[in-house]
C-alpha cells in the first residue's frame, strides 16, 4: 500500500510499507483495491470523466430537479430522452421496462422516439 | 462522515510487529504503529467523525492516506454501513466431495465417553447392538460408491472415509468398497482418496499390508500413554487396549514408512484428569512414531464426569500454548511438526478462509448408515433427525438446503460479535445437538475456549510470519 514520505535530510532508504497484506485473502483483497484506484470518480469533479458509468446502482445522481448548473434548461431535452435514459441505461431510476435484462426489444417498433412514442406499448409483467 | 473499525483481532509478534485479523473478510495485515494507533482510534462505539479526526492530526495527509487505505482495505467503514449482499448457500446441489462410509455400528471396545454407544449417544438402540444393521452387506457398499461417483459433478478427485463404529470389524465391506471404487473411478475419470479411522486392535498383517498398498490416510485413535489409554478405552470385559494396540500400531507405522504411505495420525479424546498435552503429544510421536497428533476434548453433554469444566478448558489452552512453543521452533527450522490442531488452524487463518458452515457436513460431505441412509456426517448417521436421503433414491435436496439455510452463520446470533466467527461459524453440529437439542444453534460453552485456542494461532501465526515468513509457502495451493 502507501509508504511514508521520505524525508530530504535522511539518505534514500527503502521506504517501509504502512500496511502489509500477509495472508493469501489481505493479498487478493489489495490486489482488488489496487487495481480500482483511479477508477472511480464523481461526476461533477475536473476534469470531467470521459466514459460514464453503466447501470444506475454504480453512480450518484443529484436528481431530476436541477441540472449540474443548478438549472433546468441543461436537463433532459427533449423529455423523450428521459424515457431513454431510464430505459437503455438504466440511468434514471424510473418505472419503464428495464432494456438491460427484461426488455430488451420494448422499443423495437419505435423508429423516431419524438414522432413514433406512441407506438411503444405497455408491457405486463 | 462517521466511521468506525469493523470486528477485528489486534496481535503482536514476539520482536513487535503488530497485525489486524479482520473478521468480515479473515485478511491479516501487517500495520505500522502509526496505523495500528488508527484502526485503535475508530474502533470506539459509535465510530468517528472523519474530518473531525484528521483535522486534529499532526501530519494531516499522512493522516488521511491511512485513513483511506484502511476503508478501502474493509478495516474502517461507515458506521451504520449495510453489509454487502452474499449469497445464503453456494449453487445447489453441491457436488459432494467425500462420504463417510459407517461400515458397521458394532465396536470391540466400550469407551465411556463415545458419542456412539455412550450416553449421549443419539441412536435410540441400546448400547453397542446400535440401531439398523450390525454391518453394512456388499451392496449397500457398492451402492454407496455409485451414489458417490454420481453426485459429485465435475469433481476430479473424491474422498472416501470408512468408520465405525469399530471400521475393522467388516473389513470386508471396506476391501469390497475400495475394490470396487478403483473399478468405478475409471469411467468416471475420477481419482479417489481413502481413509479410515480405527481404534487399531484388529490392524492384522493382512489389514495393514492392503490399507497400505492402497495408500489409506490413517487415524488411530488412542488417548496416550498405557495409563491414559486404559482410563476409557477398555475392552468389554473392563480390560484397557493399551497392551493390544501398542505393537499393531508399530507394526502399522513401520510398514506404511516402508511403502512411503500417507502420514498416519492419532486422534485423542481429552477428558477430565487426562495428561498434559505436550507428555502425550511426546510419547504418540516420539515413542510410537506417530507423524501427526489431533487433540479433541471430548464431546459431553452436562454432568458427564469425564467432560472439561472451565478449568479443564482452561489447563488445555495453557498445555496448547506449551506445544506451540515446539511448533514455533520447528517453523523457524522451516520444519513441519505434527501437531495437527495448531497446523490446521495456521493453514486457515493463511488462507484466510471465512466460513459461513462450521464444516463441510451436509454441504461437501456426508454420512451413510449401515443401511445406506444419508446423514449430514458419521457422527449423525441413523439419528432420523437429520437424515438426508438415501444411497439408492439419492439426496433429499430440500431437507438438505433447509438445513443449510439454518444452520448459516448469519443466522447464529450469538456470534455477531465474535472475531472468531470465519473459523467457528458456531461449531460442530453434533456437539450442539448433544449440547442443546439443536444442531444449528452455536456452540456457546466453548466459546471462550475456541476464542482462545484462535487467539493462540494469531500469535503463533505472527511470531513466525515475523521470524520465517516463507513458511506459510506450504499452506498455498
Amino acid at each position: 500500500m502507501s509508504n511514508v514520505p521520505n524525508d530530504p535530510d535522511v539518505p534514500p532508504r527503502r521506504p517501509t510499507p504502512r500496511i502489509l497484506a500477509c495472508n493469501q485473502k489481505a493479498r487478493q483483497l489489495a490486489a482488488l483495491v489496487l487495481a480500482q484506484r483511479g477508477q472511480a470518480r464523481a461526476l461533477t469533479q475536473d476534469p470531467p470523466p470521459t466514459q460514464y458509468p453503466y447501470g444506475c446502482t454504480t453512480i450518484f445522481a443529484p436528481g431530476w430537479e436541477v441540472d449540474s448548473g443548478n438549472g433546468t434548461h441543461g436537463l433532459c431535452q427533449p423529455i423523450e430522452r428521459d424515457l431513454y435514459d431510464c430505459y437503455h441505461t438504466c440511468y434514471w431510476p424510473a418505472q419503464v421496462p428495464d432494456g438491460v435484462t427484461n426488455s430488451p426489444k420494448w422499443t423495437m417498433s419505435c423508429g423516431a422516439p419524438m414522432q413514433d412514442w406512441k407506438s411503444i406499448d405497455l408491457v405486463f409483467p | 462522515m462517521q466511521l468506525q473499525t469493523v470486528l477485528h483481532r489486534r496481535f503482536r509478534g514476539e520482536r513487535g510487529a503488530e497485525f489486524v485479523y479482520v473478521a468480515s473478510s479473515a485478511a491479516i495485515l501487517g500495520v505500522d504503529a502509526a496505523t495500528g494507533a488508527v484502526v485503535d482510534a475508530f474502533a470506539v462505539p459509535g465510530g468517528r467523525d472523519q474530518d473531525a479526526w484528521i483535522a486534529d492530526q499532526a501530519d494531516r495527509e499522512l493522516a488521511e492516506s491511512t485513513l483511506h487505505d484502511l476503508v478501502d482495505l474493509g478495516v474502517v467503514r461507515p458506521v451504520g454501513e449495510s453489509p454487502a449482499p452474499r449469497a445464503t448457500l453456494p449453487p445447489m446441489p453441491f457436488p459432494l466431495a467425500t462420504l463417510v462410509l459407517n461400515v458397521t455400528n458394532k465396536c470391540n471396545l466400550t469407551c465411556t465417553y463415545c458419542y456412539e454407544y455412550g450416553e449421549d449417544r443419539l441412536t435410540a438402540g441400546d448400547g453397542s447392538k446400535g440401531t439398523g444393521k450390525p454391518k453394512m452387506d456388499d451392496d449397500t457398499a457398492r451402492q454407496s460408491i455409485d451414489f458417490l461417483m454420481r453426485s459429485s459433478g465435475d469433481r476430479p478427485q473424491v474422498s472416501i472415509t470408512f468408520f465405525g463404529g469399530e471400521t475393522l470389524l467388516n473389513f470386508p465391506a471396506i476391501r469390497v468398497a475400495t475394490e470396487y471404487a478403483e473399478e468405478t473411478a475409471k469411467s468416471f475419470k475420477k481419482r479417489v482418496h481413502y481413509s479410515l479411522t480405527t481404534n487399531a486392535t484388529l490392524l492384522t498383517d493382512e489389514v495393514v499390508d492392503f490399507l497400505t498398498k492402497h495408500r489409506f490416510g490413517i487415524t488411530i485413535s488412542i488417548d496416550g500413554d498405557q495409563q491414559d489409554q486404559d482410563r476409557h478405552r477398555k475392552f468389554q470385559k473392563g480390560v484397557g487396549s493399551f497392551d493390544v494396540i501398542e505393537p499393531r500400531i508399530r507394526h502399522l507405522l513401520v510398514t506404511n514408512k516402508e511403502r512411503k504411505g500417507r502420514s498416519i495420525g492419532a486422534r485423542v479424546t481429552l477428558t477430565s484428569g487426562a495428561a498434559p498435552v505436550p507428555h502425550t503429544y511426546r510419547f504418540l510421536t516420539q515413542e510410537l512414531g506417530f507423524d501427526e497428533v489431533g487433540f479433541a476434548p471430548v464431546t459431553a453433554g452436562l454432568g458427564r464426569d469425564y467432560a472439561l469444566g472451565e478449568k479443564g478448558y482452561q489447563k488445555l489452552l495453557r498445555e496448547f500454548g506449551e506445544l506451540a512453543e515446539d511448533y514455533v521452533a520447528a517453523a523457524l527450522r522451516n520444519e513441519t511438526h505434527g501437531f495437527a490442531n495448531l497446523g490446521d488452524l495456521l493453514r486457515e487463518l493463511h488462507q484466510g478462509v471465512n466460513k459461513a458452515h462450521p464444516c463441510g457436513a451436509g454441504l461437501g460431505l456426508l454420512g451413510v448408515s449401515t443401511e445406506g441412509e444419508l446423514g449430514l456426517c458419521h457422527r449423525f448417521v441413523e439419528s432420523k433427525s437429520h437424515s438426508v436421503g438415501t444411497v439408492t433414491t439419492g439426496i433429499d435436496e430440500a431437507t438438505r438446503t433447509a438445513f443449510l439455510t439454518q444452520a448459516h452463520i448469519d443466522n447464529k446470533t450469538d456470534c455477531t460479535q465474535c472475531f472468531a466467527r470465519p473459523l467457528c461459524a458456531g461449531g460442530c453440529y453434533h456437539e450442539a445437538h448433544v449440547r442443546y437439542g439443536d444442531a444449528t444453534v452455536a456452540n456457546l460453552h466453548y466459546c471462550e475456549w475456541i476464542r482462545g485456542f484462535i487467539d493462540l494461532g494469531l500469535r503463533t501465526y505472527g511470531r513466525i510470519l515475523e521470524a520465517n515468513p516463507k513458511f506459510f509457502a506450504r499452506f498455498e495451493s
